[in-house]
This record gives C-alpha cells, structure tokens and sequence, in this order.
C-alpha cells in the first residue's frame, strides 16, 4: 500500500513541479500516437469506408484480416518493423530505425486495422440508401462523403479513441523500433518500463498515473465531440 | 438508363475515388515520416567535432546503473555525436554487432565477444573497466552459502537445497551464471526450483527476493536496488566472478554502413584518462563505494582490482 500512495504523491509533485524530462515524454508520447491515430485515419476512414459498401470476391478474408488486427499483439508488429528498418533489414538505407518516425509507422500499423474495423462497422450501420438519396438531393461528392461522416460520426470518433488508445498504451513496438533513448524516443509507456528495472516503482508508478490521466483528456475531448448534439 | 445502372455508377466511382485517396494519403504520409528522419539524425556540429549519431548497443547494467546516463552526455557535449543507446542483452548486443545493426558495442561477455572478434564482426577491442559479480540469497541462508569456501562449493550449496532464479536471457550474467555451473559440475536444468525470467537484472532480483531464492547479480545493479531489496550478498570475491567490460568497434570494412569514425570517437572517449576518472567516481556518493573499477590502464583481458 505505501508504495501506491507514494506513487500518487509522486504524480501530483511530478505534475505540479512540472518536471521537465517528464512533460517531454508525455508530449513526445501525445506527438508519436497523435501522429500514428492521424494517420491510421486517413488510412483506414477510406479502406473502412469502401469495405462497407462494397461487394467483391474475398471480402470475407479482408474482413476476417482486419478483424484479426485488430486484436494484433503489438509485439509482433514491432518485430516485424524492426526487421525492416533495422540496418541489415531491406529499408536499413533509410536509417529510421531507432527515431521517432520509426515509431510513428509501427503504431500506424496496429492501429489502422482498429480504424477500419470501427469504421467498417459505424458505416454498415447507416441506411444503405443514403448516398444514393443525397445525389439525387443534389449533393455533391465532397459533400455527400462531409454528410455520410456526419452521419457516422459516433463511430468514426471511436475509431479514434480505439486507435489513440490502442496505442499510446502500447508498449512492445515502441520500445523495439524506437530504442527507449532517453531524450529521444522515451514514451511514457517505455519510460515506466525503465524506471521499473530500475527499481524506481514509485516514480513508474507516478508516470502511469501521469498516462492514464492522459488518455482520460482525449477522450474526454473525443467523447464531448462525439456526444454534443446528438 | 434505369435507375440501378445509376446507382451501380454511383458506387463504382465513389469506389475507386476513395481506393485512391487512401493510396496517396497513406503514401504522402510516409514519404513525409521518411524524409524527416533521414534529415532529422544529424545533429548539428562546428567544425571541430565529428558529428552525425551512432548505435550503441550495449548491456543492461550500464544502463540501468545511470552510467551511461553520465558519459553519454559528456560524449557528445565533446563530440557532437549523438548516441543511440540500445540496452539489451550481451547476447542480444553481439547479435547485433555480428550483422552490422550497431556501430559500437559495450559488452562484459569475454568469452561470447571472442567468436566475433576472431570472425572479424569486431575489431578495436579495449578493456574499460570491470566490477565483480555477487551471489545474493534470502535472509537467513538457508542454502548456507555463507561458508562456502569457493565459488563452485557455493553453486554446490545452492544446488542442493534448490531456489534459484536466473536472467535466462542470453545476457552476460546469464552466460557468467551457466559457466558457474559448469564450473562446478552441476546440470542447472537438474537444480530444484531453479526458475528463468527471460528479464533485466533488475526484475530479477525482484522476483529472487520475492521467491526468497537465490541469484547471481552483478554489483552495480544490486547496490542501486539494495534498499528495496531483502536479498544480502551470500558470496563474493575472486576471478571466476570478475566482470570485464570492453568496447568494441562494428567492423566498417565487413558491414556497411557503420558509422566508424564516430565509433571509434566513443572507444577512445572511454579510455580516456578524464573518462576513466568519472568511471571510478561514478556511485561513491550514492552508494558510498565506486560501482566500476576504470582498467583502460591495463592490458585487455588482465583485469584486476
């Protein structure tokens, strides 16, 4: 019991010294999975889109592929960008490992499949007839895709809050591709794994607290937007 | 036209829009994360440093220690050089020096370092420094290793009576734990209750104080978790526990790609007679004892206290 109390009392002084490395990593962690969730929605907003509302052969097995990413063990994401980037891989040139943007590209692969899934399903939901019923309204392309997004929109925002969350608590990928360099590519999440082998429980503990606070504020955020005039 | 031909163009259209704005999006995003990193890694340096960053892939214990957290600033205050410290494993540090993925390596596995450097993934070795490793065991000894009076009789000991919890994870304490028991002629698959963590030093040590069971730790670690920690040093002292720690150089003529003048930049910086100094002041003040031992004075692989 001590040490969880110590933990919170460490959060609140961490907090509210405003201690610099940790503001740092908590912006360095909102950035990369900010960065990652912006992405895997221009991605997968579109890939979701058109699997819901279209019919072609194998769509089942695309289906069934996103559905299994979705529950994708970062881990092996990770591992397997790791292999790519890292300097014997085929993208070795690029020299991204270790940065970053490496990071940024993992956590875009674990959670565009989430992103697509949720959009998938947020979609199906609407009438079919819709965007049909918007063009003879008269409604342009641009516009009927602005209307069919409003329509879906309390989806589409969990597709946000999955993707967000799904990453920024994840642990395994970051660590792998980005090296937890101090300074760097340190995330809130590699950050409690070192202070944790370090024996550092309380301050890894006060970084949790500092996370989970986090992730509360967007979605928070998310949840007014996706709630307001319902 | 009937009305669902129209509909069918509809969807066909909007179809293969959207298929293509996903494509490029996604494209131009990635192209945008590449082109930053390429320019991103140098960091920026006047005319008499070196420059550029490099791959450092060391152990655990240096890291988790702070040592590193105290050279590595100094090391590119001096050289401009900006050092991608990846802690892991020996094992998993040499595997990466074998196919070219680091530039430099700290590494305190002598016996697995050998095989690479006759290879020739390694060249330029230099011994650092060197702590010692230490037996740790629950109060009360149970094993009575106290009395033991060498290593191996205290592997013996331990064996008997069993609870022994091992990194398991190809570290250079995993390797040094393996050779003890070979020293001492016991099969550690045999020995009773001895359990694998697959973790850093640190967890470790955890889960052996919470196991109330035995381990093999290097000092540096265990003094920085001490406090937390009911485990006491059982045995230590002499060669077979010595832990040698040199710097290599990621072979430049067989692996392409390593960035060789900042590697060496970090070995020579290591020797360096101001280095070695901070190397045997490091801890003194915390833990009231110095947590290496500087030996670039002395000749590789004849380390003494």
């Amino acid at each position: 019991m001590g040490e969880l109390w110590g933990g919170l009392a460490e959060a609140v002084r961490l907090i509210v010294s405003g201690d610099r490395e940790v503001r740092e990593i908590a912006l360095r962690t909102v950035y990369v999975s900010g960065a990652a969730t912006a992405l895997a929605m221009l991605a997968g907003v579109p890939a979701g889109y058109a699997l819901a509302r279209s019919r072609f052969p194998g769509r089942m097995l695309v289906l069934g592929a996103v559905n299994t990413g979705m529950g994708m063990p970062p881990v092996v994401v990770g591992l397997v960008v790791w292999l790519l980037l890292v300097r014997s891989g085929p993208l070795g040139g690029l020299e991204l490992i270790y940065t970053k943007e490496a990071m940024v590209i993992a956590q875009f692969l674990i959670a565009t499949p989430l992103v697509i899934g949720f959009t998938t399903a947020a979609v199906q939901a609407l009438p079919p007839e819709l965007p049909e019923l918007l063009q003879m309204l008269g409604a342009g392309r641009l516009r009927r895709l602005w209307l069919l997004a409003r329509e879906a929109r309390l989806g589409l925002l969990a597709a946000v809050m999955a993707g967000f969350g799904g990453v920024v608590s994840e642990v395994g990928a970051s660590m792998a591709v980005g090296g937890n360099l101090q300074g760097q590519t340190r995330v809130l999440t590699t950050a409690i794994v070192t202070e944790t082998s370090r024996g550092n429980t309380e301050r890894a503990l006060a970084l949790g607290i500092i996370l989970l606070a986090m992730a509360f504020a967007v979605n928070l955020v998310l949840t007014r937007v996706q709630q307001r005039a319902r | 036209m009937s009305l669902e031909a129209v509909r069918r163009m509809v969807r066909l259209r909007g179809r293969a829009q959207l298929t293509v704005r996903a494509v490029l999006g996604a494209a131009t995003a990635l192209a945008l994360t590449a082109t930053a990193g390429c320019g991103g890694g140098a960091a920026p340096g006047s005319a008499a440093t070196i420059g550029g960053s490099m791959i450092l892939a060391t152990t655990t214990s240096t890291q988790d220690s702070g040592l590193l957290d105290l050279l590595v600033p100094l090391f590119e205050a001096q050289t401009g050089v900006q050092v991608k410290v990846i802690a892991v494993g020996s094992g998993a540090a040499l595997e990466m020096a074998r196919k070219g993925d680091a530039d430099a390596v700290l590494s305190h596995a002598p016996e697995a370092e050998q095989p690479l450097v006759a290879r020739g993934d390694l060249v330029e070795g230099r011994l650092v420094m060197h702590n010692d490793f230490v037996l740790v065991g629950p109060k009360g000894d149970p094993a009575r290793v106290r009395g033991a009076g060498s290593i191996e009789e205290a592997m013996r000991r331990i064996a008997a009576s069993g609870g022994f919890v091992s990194r398991g994870d190809n570290s250079g304490t995993h390797a040094k734990e393996l050779g003890l028991w070979a020293a001492a002629g016991i099969d550690p698959g045999r020995v009773p209750r001895r359990e694998e963590t697959g973790q850093g030093m640190g967890a470790t040590l955890n889960i052996a104080d919470q196991r109330r069971a035995y381990t093999l730790t290097d000092r540096a670690t265990y003094l920085a978790l001490r406090d937390r920690l009911s485990l006491e040093v059982v045995f230590e002292g002499g060669e077979r526990l010595r832990n040698v720690y040199h710097v290599y150089v990621v072979n430049p003529e067989k692996h392409r790609g390593v960035k060789a003048a900042q590697a060496r930049a970090w070995a020579e910086f290591l020797v360096a007679p101001e280095t070695q100094r901070a190397i045997g002041e490091f801890g003194k003040d915390r833990y009231g004892e110095p947590l290496f031992v500087p030996d670039a004075s002395r000749q590789p692989g004849a380390a003494g206290r």
